[in-house]
């Protein structure tokens, strides 16, 4: 389908036109006859989002999620690429595992999907999975994750490091020393003593970041750091930066907006891994995304069945589904505050995260005869966050009933629109939806 | 007061008003027929998901003294232990006609989820939540405190400057956070004592001082000595060394009795570990208030069965008896 888009504010604040011919980018002067004309008028226009920490459930956990609905809700917030955690039953730990959800995301259509390939076998942090087989599959697996787990053992963690470095992948670590956070509940301060839910101490993450730049910087590999949390994490982050270890980090859009405080009325919803923390962590990593010392968003979208959320604080699962709700997230806490402006969205929501994780197609934005993944914004429009907003399987949410800035409008996975109008459109693969018409 | 969730939640008056009203519930208590008819026809159901004989014994008897229909559902063998979950069993109670329910939960919190999920219209009481709060061992021990002090011109006193010095596993302790806020509510100087391993990280912003050294405290000569039982478990997480050391740093052994003043009241919410946190000789001592502890926790209980569930909070709690 040729398409013209007609006055978009570009990230830097240029307008333009935009065209879009066999699913690429193309001069508008080359275009001919559009078959379909988007008036973009007071729409930002930014690269496809690529989120690097995605939990699609599938296989294993359908009940939550799946490729398909996850990639719905990906497509729905702006999203055109997905890299899906390996925290699957069967693992991604396998050749077969991450080629299986790389079909399933081929098939959806919605977003590229990418799969994350375990680092340790079943995440038990014991021996190291097929890293090489999965690198070397048809999903050529490029970033490992025992996300959900840390890989704990120091020794295993410089193994993974070195091992990937053959084929220039990253090793994504979720930095949490499990014998510091057993039981843990929330974050460990005033507020989890006076709520008595077990403390969930900022130096069980900052302590596992400390040992991984170190052995990065020993061995002379790559690290990526999942979803910072403290403010004590971002200084070591920037500590290692400034001494030259190739590290890189992102934050959540819910740490970058959400503090402990939201645990006050034991709403399961506001329980996460890691855990929501203090207004000066808040501030820290707002700080850090904008240095540099944070280089990317990513939404540990953790979509979760009704139950596993309606019950006691303690007994209720970890995680909250962010897909649909970063951009506007990120509008808020870095955009709106000032910042952040949108040529840095662009980097730290599409650009940085494609290529930490080796995606092609999104070096330049908008480069001609480059892949048309694009999303059209309406940074001036505020809207209350509704079931209706989401589009996943999961209705795990912090935001419902919270009036967020910002929403997506258009949105083009590799040419094709999957929101048009701030409607869902359904993917070519998708013979489920039952959203908008064909 | 719609909920009794947390002492923290109280207001000054709300706290009184309560302690006044237990004080008639134990006039009551006194008397050869020990019953009232204020809640005739309401249901109070005892929710407990965890055993606890004592507490749950004790808001039946302050249930049925005020003419309620007591039903007890615990956990163990019900549906409950085959996966029901909290909502499920909330929405149960709510399709009986509860009229208040006494949770108590090893979950911190699940008091006031049950309250505040919309699953039920009924009153909740907290009666032990996780490492969370169990408010009414609070109201009944400021309610023997003051009873100690003032004995029968107690109505109306709060406990204004009051030393009361609680001893022993702070981090979990549920009664510990829940008279922090309540006897400090109420005037009292509240100090915590304890090996660090047992104090909560980040409590300097409470209105309470703190410190490690027992025998500094009992020289300082407190008017309440609230001691907390020890969890066998705790060693094994590396909490302290050992029983013996524990004993012998942080126990009422009978050397720190004998040092404490004769007015000094000597407290433990139960069951005691005798020789562990608690000698023998403190807890059989004339200085012990054990018992009275047990006795109050009734008259307490009714107090706040009446106040959530009597309609209007603002009567006489015995206005009942004029009734045929």
């Amino acid at each position: 389908m040729n398409v013209l888009i007609q006055g978009a504010t570009l990230p830097d604040g240029r307008r333009a036109d935009l065209a879009i011919a066999d699913g690429v980018f193309v001069e508008p002067a080359e275009l001919g006859a559009p078959e379909r004309t988007v008036d973009a008028a007071g729409l930002i226009a930014l690269p496809g989002l690529v989120d690097l920490h995605t939990h699609l459930r599938e296989p294993g956990f359908e009940q939550s999620e799946t490729v398909l609905t996850g990639t719905r809700a990906a497509a729905s917030g702006g999203y055109t690429a997905v890299f899906a955690m390996a925290n699957t039953d069967p693992v991604q730990d396998t050749a077969g595992v991450v080629e299986q959800v790389q079909a399933l995301g081929e098939r959806a259509g919605y977003a590229t999907v990418r799969p994350i390939g375990a680092v340790t076998v079943g995440l038990r942090g014991e021996r190291l999975a097929e890293i090489g087989a999965m690198a070397a599959s048809r999903a050529r697996v490029r970033v490992f994750s025992d996300d959900g787990m840390c890989v704990h053992d120091p020794l295993l963690m410089r193994r993974a490091l070195e091992y990937v470095k053959s084929f220039g992948g990253v090793v994504a670590q979720h930095a949490q020393d499990p014998r510091l956070t057993a039981g843990a509940q929330m974050n460990e301060g005033e507020l989890s003593a006076r709520l008595g839910l077990a403390g969930w101490p900022a130096v069980a993450e900052e302590s596992i970041i400390a040992r991984d730049v170190l052995l990065a910087e020993h061995v002379g590999a790559r690290l990526h750091v999942c979803h910072v949390s403290t403010a004590g994490a971002v200084e070591v982050i920037r500590w290692a930066k400034a001494r030259g270890i190739a590290v890189t980090a992102e934050a959540t859009p819910h740490h970058l907006l959400l503090t402990e405080h939201e645990a006050e009325g034991y709403d399961p919803r506001y329980k996460v891994n890691p855990p929501l923390r203090a207004a000066e962590d808040v501030e820290a990593l707002r700080a850090g995304l904008a240095d540099g010392t944070i280089d990317i968003v990513a939404t540990d979208h953790a979509p979760h069945p009704a139950e596993a959320k309606e019950c006691a604080w303690p007994e209720a699962a970890n995680g909250m589904v962010g897909l649909e709700s970063a951009l506007s997230v990120v509008q808020a806490a870095m955009v709106e505050t000032g910042l952040l402006d949108w040529a840095d969205v662009a980097r730290v929501m599409s650009r940085t995260p494609a290529r930490i994780g080796g995606l092609r197609g999104y070096g330049e934005a908008f480069a001609i005869g480059a892949p048309a993944h694009l999303a059209l914004a309406d940074p001036a429009a505020r809207t209350t966050f509704s079931p209706a907003s989401l589009h996943g399987r999961s209705g795990n949410s912090p935001y419902l009933g919270r009036e967020l800035p910002g929403r997506v409008v258009h949105v083009f996975h590799g040419g094709v629109p999957t929101v048009a109008d701030g409607e869902l459109r359904p993917a070519p693969g998708d013979r489920e939806s039952s959203e908008g018409a064909a | 007061m719609r909920h009794l969730l947390s002492t923290a939640e109280l207001t000054r008056d709300e706290a009184l008003t309560i302690l006044d009203t237990a004080e008639d519930m134990a006039d009551v208590s006194d008397r050869e027929v020990k019953k009232l008819p204020t809640l005739r026809g309401r249901t109070v159901v005892n929710l407990f998901f965890e055993d606890s004989t004592r507490t749950r014994i004790s808001f039946e008897v302050a249930a049925k003294r005020l003419s309620a229909d007591v039903i007890n559902f615990s956990a163990k063998g019900s549906s409950v232990s085959k996966g029901e979950s909290l909502k499920d069993t909330a929405q149960t109670l709510q399709a009986m006609g509860a009229d208040g329910v006494v949770i108590r939960h090893g979950a911190s919190g699940a008091p006031h989820t049950l309250a505040h999920a919309g699953w039920i219209d009924a009153g909740v009481v907290n009666a032990g939540d996780g490492t969370h709060e169990h408010p009414t061992q609070a109201l009944l021990d400021a309610f023997t405190i003051r009873r100690r002090l003032h004995g029968a011109a107690s109505r109306g006193r709060d406990l204004d400057g009051v030393a009361v010095t609680i001893v022993g596993d702070i981090l979990h302790s549920r009664v510990a956070r829940s008279n922090i806020w309540l006897l400090t509510l109420l005037g009292a100087r509240v100090r915590l004592v304890a090996p660090a391993t047992l104090l909560p990280v980040g409590i300097a912003g409470w209105p309470v001082e703190t410190g490690y050294d027992l025998d500094a405290a009992v020289d300082a000569g407190p008017e309440v000595l609230m001691m907390l039982r020890v969890q066998g478990e705790r060693m094994g997480d590396a909490f302290f060394p050992g029983e013996r050391e524990y004993a012998r740093e942080w126990g009422l052994h009978p050397e720190r009795l004998a040092r404490l003043p004769a007015t000094t009241m000597v407290m433990h919410p139960g069951p005691m570990n005798r020789g562990l946190e608690i000698s023998a000789a403190a807890a059989d001592s004339p200085a012990s208030t054990v018992l009275d502890q047990v006795a109050n926790g009734v008259s307490v209980r009714m107090a706040v069965l009446y106040h959530l569930l009597a309609g209007d909070s603002r009567g006489s709690a015995l206005r009942g008896e004029e009734e045929p």
